[in-house]
């Protein structure tokens, strides 16, 4: 079947600085998007007028013709994934649809967020509080006190740990790996924190078995990348980076209560579906990707995405973490060499996507050596995507 | 008395049903009466055989602690920590999830497998809520 493997490209790449809900940027998002879509046209040696699409994350509140007012973009095409941290990947998926398609030439997928300044994800639940009573499937969950990711993700890991014997030295792995990586780079919000496993164990517990450093930050800044052709992409100024598989993760919930608590099935979660539709488009397996680009809202979802991208088996994903092997330079497997969501900064996931584009280019902060295929995910846990990337 | 002081879930179409159960504090499982199989949250249509035609069944109340967390950290001021919040597979069929609190029960006794029974507590002259409380 004719499909978007290897037709399109990445070719610019933009960040900004990034600050969190303690040490705010005094940057709106509107601004923050502005200065990443910016810096990813000026990275692709183009101009805004050339972009002529945008897409958004849905949880996003800058409007591309905003954006496009702003910045002199010329839209064509326009749109928002959906499910939050769920539809990073799919952002950039939905871009190469569109390019293929033809019914745009560069389209810039994007995140801007401002936790200080708007709604900080963790704590949106207190709105509801003020309506006298909980609308909707929210009314499943929320009298019972279960409103917030982390928590949601805490019945998760408690489920985990009980049926495979994972444990919290095994998510701290995944923590401490992560920071390392961060230590390495200058932009990342932790750079001059390191973090040991003692640290991570002695971290406040937020909702048992997951500690504050299971859990993203809670960010401000930006991250854009620009999508074109293949064709397109030979004579631009970067090497280009191309899309090897794009999906978003087909998926079914016998027991869906609302986005907070579903991943009652692990064996086959967000990621497994994903995980089938991206390595059947890109035609490689598991032992093909040489760096993980894991969502990582939670140490948990990383270890269960671990699993279901076929690293190791279901239940040994606690196992997988241990011996250095997720860690750069020397692991098998570099995991989030940027530093991630939970030491980098929480730019939803988006940020992952830039430092898989710059692993390919030989340009990344924690580079990982030649470095060929990447694989890079969004959220576990909520309906989700995916993109491979090659050099 | 509530278990936490949240507000409660306002009714709403498919969902009225269950809140009328738990006021004569029965709990009612939405079933599909034509393949049998049970579904919670309620829904319009029956993912197994689409069929549109349900039921309301009172169910045991019986089920295991499917899993559970302790909430340490309250995310608004006045909410009590430490909470739990479990999620219960029900002893009707594999995989019939359903999220409340184990009531009278210290963070330490809960454990993934625990067999729990429900209970009612009425919130308000004409509100109930479920829970669970450890069962023998």
């Amino acid at each position: 079947m004719d499909s978007i493997k290897d037709k399109t490209a990445i070719v610019g790449v933009g960040w900004t600085r990034y600050g969190s809900i303690k040490k705010p940027l005094p940057e709106s998002q509107y601004t923050l998007a502005c200065q990443a879509i910016m810096a990813a046209i000026e990275d692709a040696g183009l101009a805004p007028k050339d972009v002529d699409g945008v897409m958004r994350f849905n949880f996003d509140s800058n409007d591309p013709v905003r954006l496009a007012h702003s910045l002199g973009i010329n839209l064509k095409f326009f749109g928002k994934s959906m499910y939050g941290g769920g539809g990073g990947c799919a952002c950039v998926a939905q871009a190469a649809a569109a390019v293929y398609a033809g019914m745009a030439d560069y389209v810039v997928a994007f995140r801007a967020i401002s936790e200080s300044q708007e709604v900080a994800l963790g704590h949106f639940a207190s709105q509801f509080a003020q309506l006298g009573g909980i609308p909707g499937s929210m009314g499943w969950i929320m009298p019972f006190g279960l409103m917030s990711p982390a928590q949601g993700a805490a019945i998760t890991a408690s489920t985990h740990f009980s049926r495979y014997g994972t444990t919290s030295q095994h998510m701290g792995n995944i923590a401490v790996a992560q920071r390392k990586h961060a230590n390495q780079n200058p932009n990342a919000f932790f750079y001059d924190h390191p973090m040991t496993m003692e640290d991570y164990m002695n971290s406040p517990m937020i909702a048992e078995p997951l500690r504050l450093f299971d859990c993203c930050q809670e960010s401000d800044g930006a991250c854009a990348v620009i999508v074109t052709s293949e064709e397109r992409a030979r004579d631009l100024k970067q090497p280009p980076v191309y899309i090897m598989a794009a999906a978003q993760g087909g998926l079914w919930y016998p027991n869906s209560m609302n986005l907070l608590d579903k991943i009652a099935d692990l064996e086959k979660d967000e990621s497994w579906h994903l995980a089938q539709a991206l390595y059947e488009m890109a035609g490689i397996g598991p032992r093909d990707v040489e760096v993980a680009e894991i969502y990582d809202h939670f140490t948990i979802h990383v270890l269960c995405t671990l699993e279901s991208f076929g690293f190791c088996k279901k239940g040994e994903g606690g196992p997988f973490t241990e011996g250095g092997r997720l860690e750069w330079p020397d692991g098998e497997l570099p995991l989030n060499p940027s530093g991630g969501n939970l030491s980098e900064a929480y730019i939803h996931g988006m940020n992952h996507v830039v430092d898989g584009v710059r692993q390919l280019r030989g340009t990344a902060p924690a580079q990982v050596k030649d470095a060929d295929i990447v694989l890079c995910t969004s959220g576990n846990a909520v309906p989700t995507s995916g993109v491979i990337l090659r050099r | 008395m509530p278990y936490l002081p949240m507000p409660l879930p306002l009714p709403y179409e498919e969902s009225k049903g269950f809140w009328a159960g738990c006021k004569r504090h029965e709990l009612l499982i939405e079933r599909c009466m034509d393949c049998h199989v049970y579904r919670h949250p309620p829904i319009p249509v029956c993912p197994e055989c689409q069929s549109w035609n349900k039921e309301w069944v009172k169910v045991s109340g019986n089920g295991k602690v499917e899993g559970f967390t302790i909430v340490t950290r309250a995310l608004f001021p006045g909410l009590p920590v430490p909470y739990n919040v479990v999620r219960v597979e029900l002893e009707e069929q594999k995989g019939l999830l359903i999220i409340g609190n184990v009531i009278d029960c210290s963070p330490e006794e809960i454990s993934v497998g625990m067999p729990v029974k429900v209970t009612f507590e009425d919130i308000t002259p004409d509100r109930t809520l479920y829970y669970f409380k450890k069962a023998e």
